[in-house]
Order: C-alpha cells, then sequence, then structure tokens
C-alpha cells in the first residue's frame, strides 16, 4: 500500500471507527440505564474532557504577531560595556584551550581531565566492578563475551553498537589475536576510542561575523537552560559579550528561569511574550546583540519532543529565522541527558534533520548514569559530543575528551 | 508510544504465523529476537534475562502440550509476562481518613515532577478533590514560579516559601489544614540518588509530612540507569508508586516498565502529552496491549464516551443499523471525529492496524479539505451522490477550492463506505439483539463486536490472534 492511499483512506477508515464507537457508546448506555460502566462513566464525569487528550501536542501559535512592544529587552547589570568590547577572534573551544588561553573562571584543563574522572567515578566502578570478575582469568571463555556485553549494555551503549563493538573482537579471539580476557578489555577500549577519535569537538566562534550565534534544542528536561547559564558563566569570565535569548515560550516560568542565569553571569538577556512566537524571539535577540556589538548569542528554546511534528516545524522555523537576522548561526547544539536510553538516537536523528545539529551536549553526567547512548549518536550519525556537564554549579560544564571518558570506563 | 517494541514483537509474530509447530531452534531464534527487542526498549538487563527465561520456559512446555497455532500461544505468553511486567492491576488511589491526603513527588532533574505535580492536582480535582501544590523546590532557579503558573491555569492555590524546603513542606501541610484542603501535592527539588545530602533533605521532608503516597517520577526515556535510581529513591523514601512521564514521545519506557519488576511498585500514572490533562491512571492489561500491537479499545471507547454526544450517538446507531449512509451522515461523522482528537491516536489504539497507518500523519488539513469539498454540495447531492455529473463535479471542486480530482477520490472514497456500511448494518443487528437482556454491559464483548464489524476476525486485545497481520478489514487492503 501507498503512503498516499494510506492517507487517502484515513480519513473514511477512522469514521467508521467513530461509526462503531457511536455504535457502542450508545449501546452501552441504552442497555444498563442508571447502571454505570464504572471505569466509563467515571471517565465521561470528569470536567475535563478535552478532545485533544489522546495525543495532546498542541502548542502556542507561533503564527502570533510579534511586535517590538511585547518584547522587553534588557540588559542586565553593567555587563555590556560598548566601549571596552574587544573583537574576539578566536574559533576554539570553551573548554580546555580557551581555559589555557584566558586563565581564569573554570578549573585548569588538568582539573577538568580530573574531575571528569572523579565525577564519573560511579562509572568507572561499575566498569571495573564488572570487568574486575574476568580480569586476570586467563582465557577468554563465554563469560567474558557475556560480561563485556551486559557492560556495555548497562552503560546504555545500545545492543547494535555493543555487537558491532563486540564482533571484531570475537572473531579475533577465535583468530588467536585474542587470548586473555585483559586482552579483550584492551582491545575494547581501544576500539571504542578508535570510534571517538576523528571528530572535531570545537565551538564555533568568528568573530568577523558577529554576534555568533549558538542555539540550544533537546526534548524536555534535559538541561538546556542550565546549560546555557553554565556557558554564559563561563563565557562573561574569559570576556566574551553574551546575551541570552529566551526562546521557550512554552513552559511556564523558563524565560525566568534563564533571566535568574543572566543576572548571575552578566550576560544581557532578551525575553518575549509567554506563548509568544520563539522565532521571533531569537530573532530580536539577534537583532539587539548587533546593534549592541555583543560577540554572542545563546538562543534557549522550549523542550520538545521530537515526534511532535509541529513542534519540529517550530524549531525549523526557529532556525531559517535566525538565519535571517544579523548575525552567525554557528552552533546548533543539541543537549541529551546521560540518564537517556537508546531513544537519544531517535532524538538525535530527529533533530539533526530539523535542524542541522553540530553537536552534542551530555548533560547530567554526575549521576550514576552513563550517557553510553551518545556513543551510539556520534559512530552513526557523526555528531560530535562537545561538551560534558558533570554537575549543577556554574562551572560544572566541561569540553567532552573521548580518550579520558573511555579510559575513566576503563580504569 | 512504545511503538519500536511493538513493532519488533509484531515481526517476530509475522514471522511465526503459519508455522504448524516450533522447533527448538525456532524457539532460540524467537527468544533471540525478543531479547533484542525487550533491549533495545531498555528494559533492564537484568529483568530481560529473566523474562525471556521464563518465556522459553512456557514456550518449550507450551509447544510440547499443543500443537495448536504456536505462535499465537507465545504471543499470549509474551502478554501475559508484560502484564505482569508492567504492575498487574491499576492503582486504586485511597485517601487519609484524616485529610490532608498527603502526596509526595521526587525525582531526578529534568523527570518532570513540577508538571506532573500539577496535572496530579488537576486529576484530584476531577475526583472531586480539593488539592493544594506546595513547592519546596527552591533549589531550580524559578521553579516554584512554574509552580504558580500551572496552578493558576488550572485553579489550584499553591503554597511556598523561600528558605528551607523541609520547613517549607511542613508549613504547606499545615497551610491545607487550616485552609480545609483534602490533597496536598509536594513538589521536591530534582536530586540524583547518589547525592547523598540532597537524598537526606528528602528524606527529611518525607518524615516531617508522613506522605500517603510518595511517587518517583521516571521519564519514559530512561535507560538502564532508570532501575538503580528507582532502588535508591525506594530505600530512602519508600515508594508507592511509579509516574511514568513523556510517554507521548516515541520512547519504548523498557526502563520505566522494569523498574516495578525491581521495586514491587507498580506504575501509577502516565503523562501523555503537554497539556494539564493529559494524565491517565496507569493500566497495565492495556498497555501491554498496546506494545504488542492489539490495540487499545477500551481507551478509545472511554474517550468516546468521553466526547459524544448522545443523541448523536444515537442517530448514528440507528442509521448503521438501517445500513443508511449518506453524505450528510459522512460530515456528521468528520465533526465526531474531530473530537477525538489526532487521528493517529485513534489509529494506534485500533487492533490489528499496519504499521504504516499508525504512522501516516493524517492532518486535520485533510479533514478540513473534504469538509469542504461536501459543504460544497447542494442538499440533493449529498443525499444522493449519483446525480453528481461532471459539471456538478466542477462546480463543487470551484467552490472547495480543491481540484475535481479531489471530489472524484472523495466520492469514490464514499462510495465504498457505503456499501461496507450497509454490510456492517446486517452485521451489527442480530448482535444487538443478542445483547440486549444482559443488565451489564460486556466490554470486552462490544470490543469483539467492533473487530468483526471491522472485517477482522476479532482483533481483541488480550487474546491471541489479534497479532497485527491478519484481522485487516478489507477496507484497509
Amino acid at each position: 500500500m501507498l503512503a498516499s492511499d494510506l492517507v487517502n483512506y484515513g480519513i473514511p477508515a477512522a469514521v467508521i471507527v467513530v461509526l462503531c464507537l457511536s455504535f457502542i457508546v450508545y449501546r452501552s448506555r441504552r442497555q444498563a440505564p442508571g447502571e454505570s460502566l464504572p471505569s466509563a462513566s467515571d471517565a465521561a464525569a470528569a470536567p475535563l474532557a478535552d478532545p485533544s487528550l489522546l495525543a495532546s501536542s498542541n502548542v502556542p501559535d507561533s503564527t502570533t504577531a510579534h511586535t517590538a512592544d511585547t518584547s522587553s529587552v534588557a540588559s542586565t547589570g553593567d555587563t555590556v560595556d560598548e566601549d571596552s568590547l574587544e573583537p574576539a577572534k578566536r574559533v576554539e573551544s570553551i573548554g580546555v584551550t580557551e581555559v589555557e588561553a584566558h586563565g581564569s573562571t573554570v578549573e585548569s584543563g588538568e582539573d577538568e581531565k580530573a574531575s571528569v574522572r572523579e565525577r564519573t567515578g560511579r562509572t568507572r566502578s561499575l566498569f571495573s566492578s564488572a570487568f574486575a570478575s574476568i580480569r586476570g582469568k586467563g582465557k577468554v571463555d563465554d563469560t567474558t563475551w557475556e560480561e563485556l556485553e551486559e557492560t556495555l549494555l548497562r552503560a546504555d551503549i545500545g545492543i547494535g553498537l555493543t555487537t558491532k563493538l563486540l564482533d571484531p573482537l570475537r572473531a579475533a579471539a577465535k583468530a588467536g589475536q585474542i587470548r586473555t580476557a585483559d586482552d579483550a578489555i584492551n582491545a575494547l577500549r581501544d576500539a571504542m576510542t578508535a570510534q571517538l577519535a576523528t571528530s572535531q569537538r570545537s565551538l564555533n566562534m568568528d568573530a568577523a561575523t558577529k554576534p555568533n550565534v549558538w542555539l540550544f534544542v533537546g526534548v524536555n528536561g534535559v538541561g538546556k537552560t542550565t546549560t546555557i547559564g553554565k556557558i554564559a558563566t563561563a563565557e562573561v569570565g574569559h570576556g566574551t559579550t553574551v546575551l541570552l535569548a529566551a526562546g521557550d515560550t512554552f513552559r511556564a516560568a523558563a524565560a525566568e528561569q534563564l533571566q535568574v542565569w543572566a543576572e548571575r553571569s552578566g550576560a544581557a538577556f532578551v525575553r518575549g511574550s509567554e506563548g509568544g512566537d520563539p522565532a521571533s524571539v531569537i530573532f530580536d535577540g539577534i537583532q539587539s546583540a548587533h546593534a549592541r556589538n555583543i560577540d554572542l548569542v545563546l538562543g534557549d528554546t522550549a523542550g520538545r519532543l521530537q515526534n511532535k511534528s509541529n513542534l519540529m516545524e517550530e524549531l525549523k522555523k526557529v532556525r531559517r529565522v535566525a538565519e535571517k537576522a544579523e548575525g552567525t548561526v554557528n552552533e546548533v547544539l543539541l543537549v541529551i541527558d546521560a540518564t537517556t536510553g537508546q531513544n537519544g538516537l531517535s532524538q538525535a536523528r530527529e533533530f539533526a534533520a530539523a535542524t542541522d545539529v553540530t553537536g552534542v551536549v551530555l548533560t547530567k553526567l554526575d549521576g550514576s548514569a552513563k550517557g553510553g547512548i551518545v556513543f551510539a549518536i556520534e559512530t552513526e550519525m557523526g555528531i560530535p559530543v562537545k561538551l560534558v556537564g558533570l554537575g549543577e554549579g556554574a562551572h560544572d560544564l566541561v569540553a567532552f575528551d573521548p580518550e579520558e571518558y573511555v579510559a575513566a570506563l576503563f580504569e | 508510544m512504545f511503538d519500536s517494541l511493538s513493532d519488533r514483537l509484531q515481526g517476530i509474530v509475522k514471522r511465526l504465523k503459519g508455522k504448524g509447530r516450533l522447533t527448538e531452534a525456532d524457539v532460540d531464534e524467537v527468544m533471540g529476537e525478543i531479547r533484542t527487542a525487550l533491549l533495545e526498549a531498555d528494559v533492564n538487563i537484568g529483568v530481560v534475562r529473566d523474562v525471556v527465561a521464563r518465556i522459553r520456559e512456557a514456550a518449550i512446555g507450551a509447544t510440547v502440550s499443543q500443537a495448536l497455532d504456536p505462535s499465537q500461544q507465545i504471543i499470549k505468553i509474551v502478554n501475559d509476562e508484560l502484564i505482569a511486567m508492567l504492575g498487574g492491576e491499576t492503582l486504586k488511589i485511597t485517601y487519609a481518613s484524616q485529610p490532608p491526603t498527603v502526596v509526595l513527588m521526587a525525582g531526578l532533574q529534568g523527570s518532570g515532577k513540577t508538571t506532573s505535580a500539577a496535572k496530579l492536582a488537576s486529576w484530584f480535582k476531577s475526583q472531586g478533590r480539593q488539592p493544594l501544590l506546595v513547592g519546596a523546590d527552591l533549589q531550580r532557579p524559578a521553579a516554584v514560579d512554574q509552580l504558580r503558573t500551572l496552578g493558576a491555569q488550572i485553579s489550584v492555590p499553591v503554597f511556598s516559601e523561600p528558605g528551607d524546603p523541609v520547613a517549607t513542606a511542613r508549613r504547606g501541610v499545615d497551610e491545607a489544614k487550616r485552609l480545609g484542603k483534602d490533597v496536598v501535592i509536594v513538589d521536591t527539588a530534582g536530586r540524583l540518588a547518589i547525592d547523598e545530602e540532597m537524598m537526606r533533605q528528602v528524606a527529611d521532608i518525607s518524615g516531617q509530612v508522613s506522605p500517603r503516597y510518595t511517587f518517583l517520577v521516571v521519564d519514559a526515556m530512561t535507560g538502564q540507569d532508570a532501575v538503580g535510581v528507582a532502588e535508591a529513591f525506594h530505600q530512602r523514601l519508600s515508594i508507592d508508586g511509579v509516574i511514568l512521564s513523556k510517554l507521548d514521545g516515541d520512547a519504548r519506557g523498557g526502563a520505566a516498565l522494569s523498574v516495578k519488576t525491581v521495586i514491587g511498585r507498580p506504575i501509577a500514572f502516565a503523562a501523555t502529552g503537554e497539556k494539564i490533562d493529559a494524565f491517565e491512571q496507569f493500566h497495565p492489561d492495556r498497555m501491554a496491549g498496546r506494545i504488542l500491537g492489539m490495540g487499545d479499545m477500551l481507551t478509545l471507547i472511554e474517550q468516546a464516551e468521553k466526547v459524544f454526544e448522545q443523541d448523536k450517538a444515537e442517530e448514528a446507531a440507528q442509521r448503521m443499523l438501517e445500513g443508511q449512509f449518506t453524505l450528510d451522515d459522512f460530515l456528521d461523522q468528520l465533526q465526531q471525529l474531530k473530537k477525538m482528537g489526532p487521528l493517529s491516536g485513534i489509529m494506534g489504539m485500533l487492533p490489528g492496524m499496519p504499521k504504516e497507518m499508525k504512522n501516516a500523519e493524517i492532518g486535520d488539513d485533510q479533514v478540513k479539505v473534504t469538509e469542504a469539498i461536501i459543504r460544497s454540495m447542494t442538499r440533493e447531492e449529498r443525499a444522493n451522490p449519483d446525480i453528481i455529473n461532471g459539471s456538478r463535479r466542477t462546480r463543487i471542486a470551484k467552490g472547495s477550492g480543491t481540484q475535481v480530482s479531489d471530489v472524484n477520490r472523495l466520492i469514490k472514497q464514499f462510495l465504498e463506505m457505503q456499501k461496507m456500511m450497509k454490510r456492517m448494518g446486517g452485521m451489527a443487528k442480530p448482535q444487538g439483539k443478542a445483547g440486549k437482556g444482559k443488565a451489564k454491559v460486556n466490554k470486552r464483548q462490544l470490543m469483539r463486536e467492533v473487530g468483526d464489524m471491522l472485517g477482522g476476525q476479532g482483533g481483541i486485545p488480550g487474546l491471541p490472534g489479534a497479532d497485527g497481520s491478519p484481522g485487516l478489514p478489507p477496507f484497509f487492503k
């Protein structure tokens, strides 16, 4: 059956279903006068009979007229001193390299590496405890492979990638190249590191077309707003002028949350009206930054589930409109929660299709979750992981270092 | 929701179909597939191991005892295991004899506690209760603002004060007593299970407010870590149930499903959309049906009962029994259809729908176009479409802003529907009589009838046979 047929038949089919349902409703009411169907009549009594209950994915109308009046542009504090702005000319990461260049706010590169290891301590211990039982065991046998597989699966690396990682090792074992369990563990570590070796992970900053614009996208609750707050803090600390644009006009009090971060970090702040058009807020933010010679605009967007096509369309529009403003969109960062399971792949696929994602920010890696889904995202989609969130503090966002990360898993 | 798991399982079933007897190799292969399907759905690896072992045992026993279509037996076994995994029965909410009934919300950052708290308040309201929301998340910037905004939307008062979350929670309960509120929902800050200090804080809150229910909010997209997190929270707080958030995504939700197995507490509620009222009590048996692609007719029927007007439904049913169906009826039904929400949602709940059908996005636009075409017809034309000749078609197309081909297609569709309606009317009649004597309506029976009416051999949730491949109405073929 062709897709067009499905659409053609969809409406009649649904109408027939509705007819059948009418019939059932009618029958059940006629047959049982006074005697209610327990669950159903409870539901019927509920005052909240919203017809869109089934898949309610409604959003505030994105076509809401947006005028200059509806958006208030607020510069917080003394952060934007236009006279003293130095032209920032750099293409580098806010992580290690930049820290060395600027020296200040964020911990030194050495400390960061240490902190990745330290704070993913739980990850490491899970891996090492699993490996401990097979380490030192002379020969590779079925238990070795089972344990390796289970360990990878527990880290949310996924059955597909796990099989891809282990199959060549199994073959090597058969060929006699891998003899001991330790060999297998080392080979696995090398393979995982190799998977991540080639990506370019620096964040793009190009002062020639100021302001630089970084957009943050992702599903609900992954930590987009917090990530923006942390990046703003780090960048302002390096002397970059930053503006935060509150493109999340949907979630209650999202703009207030971002405003708190703007005040804390000393960044300028632009917001629109709640329920307003997010694209125009981002646009206004970029225009405002351009007028005030600000280096970097961090654009927040509302969390959205990737299967809500109308919301994904809205996001496409945000990206499109942002391109039209007087700045350069040079990063679209997909924020992924480290606890995310295999759904992370679907998130990456859909958000990349909608907005041309340039990198991943992995948040909440300081918990017990291992964030293994980013391996799958990077290897299968080629989207590099750029930053890692390791805590709630303003300085707990560091550059993603694959070697350190894999090493931490295997120590 | 849970689409991919059901897709995979349906694929397995399709291949088993027609096999008279399963060999041990078949069983091995099937178990491998089920294992992969469950792992891809983020079901916890430990749980997967147990479940697969149990299914294998049951499957081997079943194939030995009877040769009767083994694929159906396996489906039934998987279905039973899924229901067990999902938690058996729906959690029944009871209230404290000494009000207020205190509910504590806990979970990781970003799991959806604040939104769920408001949705839960709205649900209690719909049960005739008077809830108070207490904002004890003093950690995240503007979390209390968010709760206040949501509270205002559903007209539920919100209590919060800056300072100490433990004291705030306690005073919130006092405030509820003062205001005569009978339910208090305490929202807490998101915390990591390994953060000792924060875990102690939430345990303190729990000690102060003595909740009747402590709900752990779990994101449906969570991976393997969900089980460890749930165990840690359960140890400190003694969780009573899980609220599954973001279930309207395409996440397979397996991790959350594993939670029940590990901590022995059911999934109490599920959030199925961004709107405040997109929040339902969780029905394990129905969800198992959905996972296996056997549809969820019960939810669909409840939905219909909620939104259909009685006289309209009666009229439609009468006309169906008489085997009559005009374009005006078509138009009426479109109005009813719109009340039911998005088409894709309806399709997802029907038994035996092909995957393509479920995924096809049938937008409101198409409904609008269809409406426009019918509304551009005269009364006479609607009653008797045979008279719609070439020049009438051109006029209708012009009037509705469509092409003649659109009009042609609609008329063709309508004629097919009319044929089907006649057939269904005939089928519905005797069964209608048979059901008359009963005092209470048997919903399973009704569902079976609908399955029959749709032309299948009964795509009934909870029963083998509704496996996606057969039972496809001729209409869809």
